[in-house]
């Protein structure tokens, strides 16, 4: 077996044990899905019932909503490897510290998935988006930006989940980090909806793909000093 | 005492040059005095930037070769990069509110980008005040300051392409300062100003990363009272 199936196997492992305790506890899911309609909801009536105002600004309005339940979906996915010392467990086993923030962050995008999901689903239906006709792009955009949430978050989470005012320092860190990727989102997702009028919409992707990407290599490359420094 | 020098030159520099930006070259035509903020403004600006390459140089420093004084280095640059972005935010403010008219051009990617590095550093800064064991910080500082350097560049391209593939008219934009066409005075100013600042950085980060050090000393010998005070107890026991 090569060394990168290897990790991929151990990453799994990982991302199935929090789904497992996902499954038995469903801490963060189903908190986080009613954070995130909460959050719909005010920001309807922030906005005022103006019909045409709400379709408007619903992209937005679904991305801020994604990026602040997803500080959450990442931080109780941390906060239950706090119990018990199950995290120094984790640091302990003799496997590529790579692999561990892989499972975590894969653990993480399989809740952010589900929320997207939910989400898209919610903001059509509140604010009278019609997503049928761009649903391919669409779907694109949002699991481009949820990789990037949970890349991201997860390697956030494990920096703060140890701290006094993790609560504020997480999404302090974590939110100005996810600056471009909330306005490429943002961006491709308006794109996708008007149907594409000025052919920008696959530049605001590749912006997704190539911060999916940094971010991931910088979560692989640096998880490690996380969870060593105890 | 070589320091305390340098400290002076730096002083002179920047009134000698304040003064040159303030009377001596002539005010744009079209902006008017606004654009003498420009000098230091520009200045700060590049001083903020290059306090962060330093902060994430010195924490790439610190996972390396676990130096607790790249660590030293590292704060100085991020606390000293902090003022200065502040002071580049304020400047362009400044200067926005008479050319463009608004305090703040959400197009404009430079000013966008700078909201989104202040952001980025206050982060820095407190995550560090809440670990208390150096090395501990050291690392999770140096990490958080690598990936804020990553992410700065893609700030940059996105906020561009933000306002790029929206096609709005740039009014005003800062773009044509400094162009092959600008007026030599003003140029040589700008160049002056933007020296004058830097020996002003290299001071106070002089100056900050001995106070670093000597902070880190201080947290030494107080957890080895500690510890003395501890046993003390233990042995009158």
């Amino acid at each position: 077996m090569t060394a990168l199936r290897y990790e991929a196997r151990l990453a799994l492992a990982i991302a199935a044990k929090d789904a497992r305790a996902e499954m038995r506890g469903r801490q963060a899911v189903v908190s986080t899905l009613f954070f995130a309609a909460v959050v719909l909801l005010l920001f309807g009536f922030a906005l005022g019932p103006d019909r045409a105002r709400l379709a408007e600004a619903a992209p937005g309005l679904l991305w801020l909503a994604l990026v602040f339940a997803g500080v959450l979906a990442v931080s109780r996915l941390h906060l239950i490897e706090t119990d018990d010392g199950a995290l120094e467990q984790l640091a302990l086993y003799p496997v590529p510290r790579r692999a561990i923030y892989a499972g975590k962050a894969l653990a993480g995008l399989a809740v952010m998935a589900v929320l997207g999901l939910v989400v898209l689903g919610a903001v059509a239906v509140l604010f009278g988006t019609s997503i049928g006709s761009a649903i391919v792009p669409l779907l694109a955009t949002l699991m481009l930006g949820v990789v990037g949430i949970a890349a991201v978050g997860t390697f956030y989470a494990g920096l703060t989940v140890r701290l006094r005012a993790r609560e504020v320092m997480l999404p302090l860190l974590m939110l100005p980090i996810l600056a471009p990727l909330l306005l490429g989102a943002v961006k491709a997702t308006a794109a996708a909806l008007a149907g594409d009028p000025f052919g920008e919409l696959g530049a605001w992707l590749q912006l997704l793909v190539a911060f999916d990407v940094i971010m991931l290599t910088a979560g692989l490359a640096t998880y490690g000093y996380l969870l060593e420094d105890g | 005492m070589k320091t305390r020098i340098l400290g002076w030159v730096a002083f002179v520099a920047v009134a000698v040059m304040a003064l040159v930006a303030l009377f001596l070259v002539p005010a744009d035509l079209n902006q008017g005095d606004a654009q003498r903020i420009m000098y230091p403004h520009v200045a700060s600006a590049w001083l903020a930037y290059l306090s962060f390459g330093v902060t994430a140089l010195a924490g790439i420093g610190w996972l390396w070769r676990r130096d607790i004084r790249f660590d030293s280095v590292a704060l100085s640059g991020a606390e000293i990069g902090v003022m200065f972005t502040a002071f580049a935010i304020w400047g362009g403010m400044m200067w926005g509110r008479p050319v463009w008219g608004v305090f703040w051009q959400w197009e404009d990617p430079r000013l966008t980008t700078t909201a989104v590095l202040l952001a980025l550093y206050a982060g820095y800064l407190l995550l560090r005040r809440l670990t208390d064991d150096p090395e501990r910080r050291a690392t999770r500082a140096a990490i958080v300051g690598i990936v804020a350097a990553v992410d700065i560049p893609i700030v940059h391209f996105s906020v561009e392409w933000w306002r790029g593939l929206h096609q709005t008219a740039t009014i005003g934009s800062p773009d044509k300062i400094l162009n092959p066409a600008a007026p030599v005075p003003f140029v040589l100013t700008l160049v002056g100003m933007v020296l004058a600042f830097t020996l002003t950085w290299t001071y106070l980060m002089i100056r900050r990363y001995q106070l670093a050090q000597a902070d880190l000393g201080r947290e030494e010998s107080a957890r080895v009272e500690r510890i003395m005070e501890a046993r003390a107890a233990e042995a009158t026991r």
